[in-house]
């Protein structure tokens, strides 16, 4: 390799390191989730002032969905969040519902939701909405596979959440992935409940989330448990076995796998 | 049959009403075109439109009238010889044919343009202008008018000889106070189209404009002036109108909306920036504006608040103004807020609405509480319309399915929960409608569900006695 080459290769080395660095310097504040093997893998937790990116495929875009909610909900610290979704996305899987919101902990009040008619209408006013920082977390809902959101799209939020401290959280359902400007990307799934004790058949919601791409750390996959009470992410509680043996003279409580109230 | 006629088909002795055949009789080579209502009411709307450089106040008088409210308005264009000279030249050039003249009230005024286009009667004139006119031109009516010819009266001054008690016995109330106003006995106001704005401010050029940057800077000069004006009497605006007149007579009015009264002339500067990006069909200069008008619609008392050091009140602030500037480039009822409601029907628990007019309503919103400990009870994504799935069976008569398929996928059903019983709200009108059995579902794919079978085993019977099984719906889906 010539001197001349090689020059020229440190001086773009050079280049990309600072270009790094200032990224690095600029993404310090970061909230913890809750889990500790995530955040670990996070550096200390979830990076504001970031875009980041959760996909799916279709059918599980309402794990996604919590998901994104439990993220907000971490990041936003009692701002408001403004979600930003297509037409279409309330028949195809359901409108965002406040009563659910209220379930898992978080403030429906927080929540201004825009409609927009586009992508390119719904890009628009999430780099808006980005920009602002009023804001605690601005959600873009996406479904399905789209042109428009490329590399550029990507780098305009990120340089308008960069520059005003707010968080961008990307729902992309049924869709793959594509080069991004993305802090991080998770693929998400619906984990199952936790084999029963008989009397909680219905956990806490949890996700099978695996990071699929983290700028600055190592990927993995975990299962995550949402604490409703407590507002955030969690190991996987396991209720392994009954505490008791099963009683002899009635059926076990552990085996009927349905549980009757109201 | 004539729907219309011009001046020369007038001559010709047509008239308004006549069989087409008859006409052409009359005159082989009659031009004839299709009468067309609706453009004509577009038309004159149009006109109507262009005339608002005059006067804020334009009445429509169909079928091809217009009456212009110039009190307090003429001397800004040289007064109204020049102003009724101006407004027919205009008209004449973009190809109309018109009859126009100013009077104390708006039937004389109509009644002079039939008869005697271009006169302008001074007040208390107005009984010594009309009466030398036919009846027909009062415009009273077919009845009347052959009513009062037949009984001798032709002109108008005939009829207003004769005293008020025989007119009104003969031809009704109506007629009466109609030749009143014409007389200039008392006026009827004029209804015009749109409320006058609260505050206007317009520019007006010799050279028509055309570029975006001209555009722009002349808006943004005249939200500095209507901001100053507003200010003086501590007004803010909630509706902004900027009305762009096109020289050859096409007015484009372009209206943002905010939640909050305006103050700051850079914020209406922004918002009209973000509206003219945003149209869907763009400002089209055609040839240059001559004249853009801003005018503030609906406006609020301002109430200066002291602001303290929480950060809170700023922040609620800076979301409204981003609020109206997404609304301002997508439209208000794209942007909205939930408010909780009082029914416990989980369709209807809660409402959207505008965020621009309720954003302080959804921040004090006291929204039902969750129970502690408890995994969540509500979905997370709720459908709006409940979608059919189909249970081949149930364990047990109102038991929940092992297995159901919903948009063309079978699920298997591993754990359950409920039934969570919701009954509908009888003292509401809108129909019967079943009891609801709520199921909390976890699929073997981990997929949470919350269906429901609409109406209780036995509830629906045909009219044979039989019982109809009861149909089931996704209704919702958990995080």
């Amino acid at each position: 390799m010539s001197g001349a080459r090689s020059s020229a290769l440190a001086t773009l080395r050079g280049q990309i390191e600072r270009i790094e660095t200032a990224e690095v310097v600029h993404q310090y504040d970061r909230v913890a989730l809750g889990h500790s093997e995530v955040d670990t893998a996070l550096k200390g937790g979830l990076a504001r002032a970031a875009i980041h990116e959760v996909f799916c495929e279709g059918r599980q875009g309402t794990a996604a969905t919590g998901f994104v909610m439990g993220l907000a909900g971490r990041v936003s610290a009692r701002k408001p969040l403004l979600w930003v979704r297509q037409d279409f996305s309330d028949i195809e899987t359901g409108a965002l519902s406040m009563s659910g919101l209220a379930e898992i902990g978080l403030d429906p009040r927080r929540v201004v939701m825009v409609r927009a008619a586009d992508v390119e209408s719904a890009l628009r006013t999430s780099a808006d909405a980005l920009a602002c920082d009023a804001l605690g977390a601005v959600v873009l809902e996406l479904w399905g596979e789209t042109r428009q959101f490329d590399l550029v799209a990507s780098r305009k939020l990120t340089l308008a959440a960069q520059g005003s401290g707010v968080t961008g959280l990307m729902l992309r359902m049924a869709a793959q992935p594509l080069p991004s400007t993305a802090e991080t990307r998770w693929m998400l799934r619906a984990a199952h409940s936790p084999p029963s004790p008989g009397w909680s058949i219905w956990g806490a919601p949890r996700f099978d989330a695996e990071l699929l791409r983290n700028r600055h750390g190592p990927c993995g996959r975990w299962i995550m448990e949402w604490k409703c009470d407590e507002c955030q992410f969690s190991e996987p509680s396991t209720y392994s076995q009954p505490v008791a043996a099963a009683p002899a003279y009635r059926p076990d409580p552990a085996v009927p796998w349905q549980r009757r109230a109201g | 049959m004539i729907h219309a006629l011009d001046e020369a088909a007038e001559r010709l002795g047509l008239y308004i009403g006549q069989p087409l055949a008859n006409a052409r009789a009359m005159c082989p080579d009659l031009k004839v075109f299709d009468a067309d209502v609706v453009a004509d009411a577009k038309t004159l709307s149009d006109i109507a439109d262009w005339c608002d450089r005059f006067t804020p106040l334009v009445a429509l008088d169909p079928p091809h009238g217009l009456f212009l409210d110039i009190t307090g308005c003429a001397h800004l264009f040289g007064g109204e010889a020049a102003l009724l000279t101006m407004l027919v030249r205009a008209l004449a050039r973009q190809g109309f044919a018109v009859g126009a003249a100013i009077a104390g009230t708006s039937v004389c005024a109509r009644t002079l343009t039939r008869q005697a286009s271009g006169s302008i009667v001074p007040d208390g004139g107005e009984a010594a202008a009309i009466e030398r006119f036919p009846v027909f031109a009062l415009g009273a009516g077919e009845a009347i008018t052959t009513g009062l010819r037949r009984a001798g009266l032709k002109t108008i001054g005939d009829v207003a000889a004769r005293s008020p008690g025989e007119i009104t016995a003969r031809f009704g109330a109506r007629f009466s106070t109609l030749l009143a106003h014409a007389l200039g006995q008392g006026d009827a106001p004029i209804s015009p189209r749109k409320p006058l704005p609260d505050y206007i401010v317009e520019k007006r050029f010799a050279e028509p404009i055309a570029t975006d940057t001209m555009i722009a800077m002349t808006l943004s000069r005249l939200a500095d002036t209507l901001i100053a004006s507003m200010e003086k009497q501590g007004k803010g605006a909630r509706r902004l109108e900027a009305a762009f007149f096109r020289t050859d007579g096409v007015v484009r009015a372009i209206m943002v909306e905010t939640g909050r009264p305006v103050t700051r002339s850079a914020v209406i500067d922004r918002l009209f920036r973000e509206r003219l990006d945003a149209l869907a069909d763009p400002l089209d200069p055609g040839f240059g504006f001559d004249m853009v008008r801003l005018s503030a619609s609906r406006t609020e008392i301002v109430v200066q608040e002291q602001r303290d050091l929480d950060a809170h009140v700023h922040d609620n602030d800076e979301l409204a103004a981003l609020i109206d500037r997404i609304a301002a480039r997508i439209g208000g009822k794209r942007v909205v807020v939930h408010l909780p409601q009082d029914t416990h029907i989980p369709e209807c628990a809660a409402m959207a609405a505008p965020a621009q007019h309720h954003l302080a309503a959804a921040v004090q919103a006291e929204w039902p509480a969750r129970v502690e400990s408890e995994p969540p009870l509500r979905p997370m994504r709720l459908f709006d319309k409940p979608e059919l799935v189909t249970v081949p069976f149930a364990t047990v008569p109102d038991g929940p399915p092992h297995q159901f398929t919903w948009r063309r996928a079978l699920h298997a059903v591993v754990r359950v929960e409920g039934p969570e019983r919701i009954a509908m709200e009888w003292w509401r009108q809108d129909g019967r409608q079943l009891t609801r059995d709520y199921f909390r579902i976890e699929d073997a794919e981990g997929l949470r569900f919350w269906i429901f079978r609409d109406g209780l085993y036995d509830e629906l019977i045909d009219k044979e006695g039989k019982s109809i099984p009861a149909k089931w719906y996704v209704h919702g889906l958990f995080a």
